[in-house]
């Protein structure tokens, strides 16, 4: 890809201290050794997204997805690193440029009803950001967001009703039409479309992708269903544990993965034409985020690890046109590592 | 052959609403065999919830089972008082929800709720029922099980509750589990992992399972036979194979044609046109007949269940080629 990208995460982390809990500080008082812990949700990732682009982006629960979104999409500061918006730091960014860069990147939120506001008719919750915005006068409010409802499929007369009256898949279309409102540029997608059943699912994916058609919009598109992401995304980022691990095309990245987590996450992948009636799973425990292991985090996960993946962290490098990876193993010409007929360790 | 685990004859559960009554089950009928793995499967809202919901008897009042025969092992269950419901619900027959904090209590410890959960049913000393909870959390693969007894829920990772959960249900070993879309919050990898166990068990302690999901991949992968349910009632019946394959009902094709492998990668996807009707004014007839490219005017009569073999169907021009 060439020039300025839309979007840059440049080296970003971000870091939870976890407070204890009530039972916790009972349990320290009677003497358990208990301290406050730190969680690296997101551990120095970089990642660029240029416009027009749709990158997925996947990995284990809790690996900082959700996190890189919301830093990513500006209303979550990062703790370390930089986040840069069309080539300038977003935290530097002030006045109109800032209000500028806060509306035109937008998240959709994968609960649809923890953030539509219970109390609110649809027709405010949609257009309360651009009649703020100035993006439409009052007058026109009805218009502009009956529009908007259309283009979702939502039906306009429903306008007046509240978010409880409305089905799960509507709900996620109230949470759409309200990021679109304001015109973005940028949409993350947090699980858009994961609790809705396969025919709605490919209502809502059919008109993100007539969006970027029509108006060239950039999603970050972020998703536990390998099957959507394929179909798609131009790109796959594979994050594990707060690191990327691997990215590439869709067609490379599914067809000959690299990395040793991404090829046990594709083998999991159950499909109707591939009746699988065993299954596989990656050996081992999710490590805890709050001590993740050294080195390679995937080490004692993997069935390749050799000693130097406990001390030192792999660096993403590329492996191929479009796709790096971050494994030693990239370095090493071992077979298993090049013809990717690795047998699972069990 | 032998007497099925569960046999579901024309049951209806009804909520009663100010604006009428929702009949979120409609006249369903279905048996699952000994050992079997039936997979339901169904838009949002078709009332596959409160399918398992009205087995177990913990549909919420005002709704109620309004008609209609539960079986299970040959004993009526819609008939039987509370108490004995209880009796059996957990013991007996399990269900693993959707969310698993709906089992578990946050404020007590696994090894508790477990050590509850097995005297509940069992008169057994404290100590036996601990070794029985910490062999159950070991079965599905929690790691250093007696000490995660002492552990509360909230220091287990998203997965590793779903297996506690899990865990509590084969604690009595049941010959009954129903499990209402355990894994779809999962990413593949911890799915995967659960599916993998969970088929093992039922193996092992011939259990009898009915899996609900919106994921037809998942369904595939682990069931015997599929139920496709649509407003309220069951349209199509069959083995998995052959249901996916060479569906009968234009419902379950719609469906089939919906997932994104379906079309070339990047094409636009397949929904079924149209919307679900609401509970509260379903058409006459065939209640898909709004969305269906195969309706005709006979179709606004009630389509009747037709059976060829193993699979049945309810639709007067079911798809050419099935069950060929
Ligand atoms: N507000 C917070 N306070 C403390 N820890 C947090 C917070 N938000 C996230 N975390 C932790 O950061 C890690 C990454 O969480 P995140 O929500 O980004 O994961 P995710 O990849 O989106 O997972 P999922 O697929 O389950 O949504 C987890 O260990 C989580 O517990
Ligand atoms: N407590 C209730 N009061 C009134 N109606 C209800 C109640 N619970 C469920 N319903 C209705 O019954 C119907 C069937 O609901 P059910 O939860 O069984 O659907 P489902 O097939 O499990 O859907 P999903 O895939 O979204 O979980 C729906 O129309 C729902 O709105
Ligand atoms: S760096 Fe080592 S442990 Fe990590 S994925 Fe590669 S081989 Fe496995
Ligand atoms: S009965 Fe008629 S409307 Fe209903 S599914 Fe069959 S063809 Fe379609
Ligand atoms: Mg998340
Ligand atoms: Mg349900």
């Amino acid at each position: 890809m060439m020039g300025t990208p839309l979007i840059e995460a440049k080296n970003v982390s971000r870091r939870f201290s976890r407070k204890l809990d009530y039972a916790e500080k009972i349990a320290r008082a009677f003497g358990a050794n208990l301290s406050e812990k730190t969680v690296h949700a997101v551990d120095e990732v970089n990642l660029a997204v240029h416009s027009g682009e749709v990158v997925g982006l996947v990995g284990e629960s809790g690996c900082g997805k959700s996190t890189l979104g919301r830093v990513m999409a500006g209303i979550m500061p990062a703790s370390g690193g930089e986040v840069r918006w069309k080539g300038r730091e977003l935290a530097g960014l002030k006045g109109p440029d800032k209000r500028q860069a806060r509306l035109a990147a937008q998240m959709i939120f994968q609960d649809p009803m923890s953030t539509l506001n219970p109390r609110k008719r649809v027709i405010d919750i949609i257009g309360e950001a651009p009649l703020v915005h100035g993006l439409v006068t009052r007058p026109a409010l009805r218009d502009y967001v009956a529009d908007l409802a259309q283009r979702v499929g939502l039906d306009p007369s429903y306008l007046d009703r509240y978010p409880h009256q409305f089905s799960g898949g509507q709900r996620q279309r109230i949470g759409i039409a309200r990021a679109l409102a304001v015109k973005p540029e940028l949409i993350v997608c947090d699980e858009s479309v994961a609790a809705l059943d396969v025919s709605i699912q490919a209502q809502i994916l059919n008109l993100f992708m007539d969006l970027r058609k029509e108006f060239g919009l950039t999603y970050l598109f972020i998703s536990h269903d390998l099957g959507v992401v394929k179909h798609i995304c131009d790109r796959v980022v594979v994050m594990y544990l707060g690191r990327i691990v691997e990215t590439g095309t869709p067609d490379e990245l599914f067809s000959n993965p690299k990395h040793p987590y991404t090829r046990a996450l594709i083998r999991e992948l159950p499909s109707i034409s591939d009746r699988r009636r065993d299954f596989t799973p990656v050996k081992g425990e999710i490590p805890s985020p709050l001590h993740p292991p050294s080195g390679c985090h995937f080490h004692p996960r993997c069935p390749h690890a050799f000693a130097r993946c406990q001390q030192e962290r792999p660096l993403l490098q590329e492996t191929g046109p479009g796709q790096a990876s971050a494994c030693h193993l990239n370095d090493e010409p071992s077979p298993a590592a090049r013809t990717g007929t690795f047998s699972t360790v069990s | 052959m032998t007497q099925p685990v569960l046999e579901v004859t024309n049951l209806s559960t009804h909520f009663p609403t100010r604006r009428g009554v929702i009949k979120a089950v409609d006249e369903v009928s279905f048996t699952v065999g000994q050992r079997e793995i039936v997979g339901l499967v169904g838009e949002s809202g078709s009332g596959k919830s409160i399918t398992g919901f009205s087995v177990l008897g913990l549909v919420d009042p005002p709704g109620r089972v309004v008609s209609g025969s539960i079986r299970f092992q040959g004993e009526e269950l819609t008939q039987l008082p509370q108490k004995a419901m209880r009796a059996i619900r957990g013991k007996r027959i399990a269900m693993i929800f959707q969310d698993p904090m709906m089992t578990l209590n946050p404020v007590l410890s696994i090894g508790t709720q477990m050590v509850e959960a097995v005297l509940a049913h069992d008169r057994v000393s404290r100590t036996e029922a601990r070794n029985r909870a910490r062999d159950a959390l070991g079965m599905v693969g929690i790691p250093s099980p007696e000490e995660r007894l002492d552990a509360y829920p909230h220091q287990f990772s998203g997965g590793m509750r779903q297996r506690v959960a899990i865990a509590i249900a084969l604690l009595h070993r049941p010959d009954l589990i129903i499990a209402d879309e355990p894994t779809t919050a999962l990413d593949v990898t911890i799915q995967s992992q659960i599916l993998y166990e969970i088929k093992r068990l039922a193996q092992e302690f011939s259990m009898a399972l009915v899996w609900i999901s919106h994921d037809l991949g998942v369904v595939a992968a682990l069931a015997d036979r599929v139920l496709v349910m649509y407003a309220g009632r069951i349209v199509e019946a069959g083995p998995v194979e052959d249901v996916l394959s060479q569906p009968a009902h234009p419902y379950t094709l719609g469906l089939m044609q919906a997932i994104p492998s379906a079309v070339p990668r990047g094409e636009p996807l397949r929904p079924i046109p149209g919307m679900a009707p609401s509970p509260l004014a379903r058409p006459s007839g065939c209640s898909f007949r709004d969305r269906c490219q195969r309706a005709t005017e006979i179709c606004s009569a009630e389509p009747r269940l037709d059976i060829l073999a193993d699979r049945e169907w309810r639709c007067f021009h079911p798809n050419e080629g099935r069950a060929a």
